[in-house]
């Protein structure tokens, strides 16, 4: 059965719920489509009402949501998209169920995920992202007197160690790799962002009883059956900490395979967008951490600006314009900091894993050319996840950029697939 | 939250509370969600249904990504 609405957005983070909110008041059929179990996105996930209130961000959260709900707007939530299967159409799928959905406008808005770097012992159980732990103990793990190493880049690792600690786990050690000089020379905007990735600046001082060392990353993980014991180094010296978790990520980002099979064009790494969040292809708009890794309040910015935009008030959707253009120089600024040192490239050996669906070692790419010679002579990028973790990571390791993206965007079932496009001519606009 | 429930996780009882996802019961548990191509034991990395290494067999459906799903009571989740 096909559905069509005038704006359909996808990804229900900040930014999506602010695009449909702000095309949902303004009269307009929006629907929102998001694969996770309830709205809010990543910096969202787990956020409660009556929890939410004591927190900036989540009075944030709840103003959005109550005006995301009061506009009407449909919230599928669980679905994700699969294929585009016809101009205009997204197929999409929940629990083997799949639909075919028209648009007039369509609103991007699918966040980032964490770039994760091999090294010795990363595929050990026990290692995981740093937003990663982070959603799991929003899930439920107990993190009562875990003993935690956080190991990469980027202000989640800080945000996240506060959030770790607050809730009883013991934090071992935070090693950023990015040096002091470039964080320094980041200054107080960069603080200033922290504090509110980090619910105020209280975040420090939570976690001023733990090393926050930067010029500093790991070099392997050990153990028997799940991680035991971590080493890092500042480059001269290495040190052995044992811990019960390492949550290492290195920075973010975004995910790009919706945009590209769509045929946005990319710059740098991240989706082109005029001052009205307008993609490359005509009625596509892309948000949030798609345009560059700025954060919550980046992505409420951009989803109004796009909201707007889709409803024909571009005034409005100018008058953010100045604000915007800050957020977008703080994202490039962040992404400068935190850019990856050349001795990240070096920690995967020969016999490390870099894909983790097919097992792929780092020996059976260094003969590659090309990230498509290498998916197809070792399968790496082929398996359960298409690509998105190792992706990244060969992206840094040998310079190989990912040629776009190819449906499914996302594992389906084949009578998903197979289905005809159900997708009627006269599309309600 | 309420007193929670029990599942079973490789055939162990294990009580989690509500709202819990199945990934941070079987973390809980000490088991693994999955064996790689060469039979390594691999647990939940990404957190947010991207990576699959999360991937278990849920109630008989294999290839669960259980970072996403919540566990219900009596719920069967064994290493996939």
């Amino acid at each position: 059965m096909s559905t069509s609405f005038d704006v359909v957005v996808v990804g229900a983070g900040p930014g999506g719920m602010a695009a449909a909110a702000v095309a949902a008041e303004a009269g307009r059929r929006v629907c929102v489509l998001d694969g996770n179990a309830a709205p809010g996105g990543q910096i969202w996930r787990g956020s409660r009402a009556e929890t939410a209130r004591k927190y900036p961000h989540g009075r944030e959260f709840l103003n959005w949501r109550a005006r995301f709900e009061h506009g009407g707007c449909a919230l599928w939530q669980g679905w994700q998209v699969i294929d585009r299967p016809a101009p205009g159409f997204l197929r999409v799928e929940c629990d083997g169920e799949g639909r075919d959905i028209g648009f007039g406008k369509l609103i991007l808005a699918t966040g980032a995920r964490e770039r994760f770097l091999p090294f010795p012992g990363w595929t050990l159980p026990g290692v995981m992202g740093a937003g990663g732990l982070q959603a799991l103990v929003k899930g439920g793990l107990d993190p009562q007197g875990k003993r935690v190493v956080l190991a990469g880049s980027g202000p989640l690792l800080l945000a996240v160690a506060a959030g770790l600690q607050s809730v009883g786990a013991r934090i071992v050690g935070i090693y950023e790799q990015a040096p002091l000089s470039r964080l320094a020379g980041f200054g107080l905007t960069l603080l200033g962002q922290l504090g509110k990735l980090a619910e105020g600046a209280r975040y420090r001082l939570k976690t001023r009883h733990a090393a926050y060392r930067t010029n500093s990353w790991v070099v392997q993980a050990e153990g028997r059956d799940r991680v035991e014991q971590v080493t890092v180094t500042d480059g001269h010296k290495q040190s052995k900490l044992d811990c019960d978790w390492l949550a290492c990520g290195f920075h973010l980002v975004p995910n790009l395979e919706l945009p590209r099979l769509l045929g946005c064009r990319t710059v740098g790494g991240y989706v082109e967008v005029d001052r009205l969040q307008q993609s490359s292809v005509p009625e596509v708009a892309c948000v949030g951490e798609l345009t560059g890794i700025g954060g919550l309040e980046k992505a409420l910015v951009e989803g109004q600006i796009a909201g707007w935009a889709a409803v024909g008030r571009e005034a409005d959707a100018r008058a953010l314009t100045p604000k915007r253009q800050r957020l977008q120089r703080f994202a490039l600024r962040m992404d400068r900091a935190f850019a990856l040192r050349p001795e990240l490239r070096t920690l995967a050996k020969a016999e490390t894993v870099v894909c983790r669906c097919e097992d792929v070692a780092q020996s059976a790419l260094e003969g590659c050319a090309c990230w498509r010679e290498a998916r197809l002579h070792t399968r790496c990028g082929m398996g359960a996840c298409q690509g998105r973790v190792c992706g990244a990571a060969a992206e840094f390791l040998f310079g190989w950029e990912s040629s776009g993206a190819r449906p499914p965007v996302f594992p389906a079932a084949v009578s998903t697939l197979a289905a005809e496009a159900d997708t009627p001519k006269s599309v309600r606009r | 939250m309420s007193e929670g429930f029990s599942i079973t996780v490789n055939g162990k009882r294990v009580r989690v509370a509500e709202g819990t996802s199945v990934a941070a019961a079987m973390m809980m548990a000490n088991e693994p969600c999955r064996l790689s191509a060469q039979g390594e034991a691999r647990g939940a990395l990404c957190g947010m249904g991207i990576c699959m290494e999360c991937g278990a067999t849920v109630n008989g459906v294999a290839h669960q990504r259980t970072c996403q799903l919540i566990c219900t009571p009596e719920m069967a989740v064994a290493t996939g």
